[in-house]
């Protein structure tokens, strides 16, 4: 039995529904996690210690329990206290943002931290208060070191977001598993899904190398 | 201008300043001399609570620093810092680093902003440089640079933090004439250094610490060529 690739042929138009929900997921979560950690990594950075152990927490319980977990925690558990029943596309998002919130919140604390402490001070010198100095001085300088870690997590985060597919999201991988389950056929569907997630994947790298070089000062 | 009175600084049990007590007038120019660990540049970081004070009183121009209705960012905004590392923000090009507080903190426009920026680096002989980033000048040129920064805020005191300490020798000079220029304009300056020449020259008075203490306070030429203290005279006999 040869590769059916009359098959993909006609899955096609549901693996560029599920690529288009798998982008939207994986923008949406990047950039609540992307806030959230920017909170989060702040606020472990608080000088009052019981606000501190408050993040520090929150990250210690989503960096250490999986997200598959979590996933179903969410959808089964905090979606339906909201709203009174489960919907994948919600559960999805807030885990995932939730998820990378922890990550990200790391990230971020690293790239804050690595800056010289004396560009806290020639900006607190100059007159400026501390929000001034850290959006004009530290998180500029902070954000283009962070951009690799980031692209790793922006990437991580696109590959997680088929975990969806065990809560009936229609992303990507759930039409691939759908694919799969209709014909009985293995290759044909995941080699298609990975393809799709590394040319994912890999456009994110490049914009963020792209982004990367932009940002240079040399 | 600056009353210090008994100011005290311990970080955890290590007290660096133990009773400092100085009245700094208006266009004055001290100079602080001193070994390392003396707490001169603590001293002198306390000046612009860029180091929380133990104990005592810091006034300048009448205003309490210790007090905490004090607005610690007003205060900064009259006291410009240069320090030895220059601390350049590196994503900024020279321009944008001496515009950035104007903007920010005076809310004066870009435009009006660029123009004294431009009169500053001209000041400084780095009006060409405006539009390059720090990473592509010498030593020299940063602190030209800093010196111009801190000057955007038209500051009423000047602190330098061993300003030339971290440049190869032959970049001192240019540093220091800029410094001079300040001080003949009629600058209030506070200056740490390990620059003897320029205390000799340019200071109205030097302080020399040691230990936490000021051991000796005196004109320059007093305190060069007839130090009082035992202290200061093993400083000097080494350094001079």
């Amino acid at each position: 039995m040869g590769f059916r690739f009359d098959l993909i042929a006609e899955y096609i138009p549901f693996f560029l529904k599920g690529t288009m929900l798998t982008i939207g997921l994986s923008i949406v979560a990047t950039l609540l996690g992307t806030v959230l950690g920017l909170g989060i990594g702040l606020g472990k950075m608080a000088r009052k210690k019981p606000i501190s152990l408050l993040f520090h927490c929150y990250i210690t319980f989503f960096r250490g329990t999986p997200l598959f977990v979590q996933l179903f925690l969410v959808h089964f558990g905090v979606v339906p206290l909201f709203i009174g029943h489960t919907n994948g596309i919600l559960a999805t998002i807030i885990a995932l943002s939730l998820n990378a919130a922890a990550y990200i919140a790391e990230i971020f604390r690293a790239g804050i931290q690595s800056i010289d402490k004396g560009q806290m001070e020639a900006a607190r010198s100059l007159g400026l208060n501390h929000v001034g100095a850290m959006k004009n001085v530290i998180l500029p300088q902070a954000i283009k070191r962070m951009i690799p870690p980031l692209g790793n997590e922006f990437v991580v985060l696109i590959k997680d977001s088929s975990l969806a597919a065990i809560v009936a999201t229609p992303e990507l991988m759930y039409w691939g598993r759908a694919m799969a389950g209709n014909y009985f056929i293995v290759w044909e569907p995941y080699i298609t899904v990975a393809l799709i997630y590394l040319v994912l994947t890999t456009s994110m790298s490049l914009l963020l190398n792209r982004l990367e070089r932009r940002l240079a000062t040399e | 201008m600056i009353e210090v009175k008994n100011l005290k600084k311990s970080f955890g049990m290590n007290e660096i300043l133990k009773d400092i007590n100085v009245d700094i007038k208006s266009q004055e120019v001290v100079v602080v001399i001193g070994p390392s660990g003396s707490g001169k540049s603590t001293f002198l970081r306390c000046l612009n609570m860029l180091e929380s004070i133990t104990g005592g009183h810091i006034l300048i121009e009448g205003l309490d620093l210790t007090d905490k209705k004090t607005d610690i960012n007003k205060v900064r905004t009259e006291v410009g810092m240069v320090f030895q590392q220059f601390n350049l923000f590196p994503h900024k090009t020279v321009i944008e680093n001496i515009m950035l507080a104007p903007m920010k903190v005076r809310n004066i426009s870009a435009q009006e902003a660029k123009e004294k920026g431009l009169e500053l680096l001209r000041k400084v002989g780095l009006e060409e440089k405006a539009n390059v980033y720090p990473d592509s000048l010498s030593g020299g040129q940063k602190q030209r640079v800093a010196i111009a920064r801190a000057l955007a805020m038209q500051p009423k005191v000047m602190l330098f933090d061993e300003p030339t300490s971290a440049l190869d020798p032959e970049m001192v000079g240019e540093v220091l004439e800029v410094m001079k220029q300040l001080a003949k304009e009629g600058m209030t300056m506070v200056v740490v250094t390990h620059e003897m020449g320029f205390a000799r020259e340019v200071g109205d008075r030097v302080l020399f610490m040691d230990g936490g203490y000021i051991v000796e306070e005196n004109l320059p030429k007093e305190i060069f060529e007839n130090p009082q203290e035992e202290r200061t005279k093993a400083f000097l006999s080494k350094v001079l």
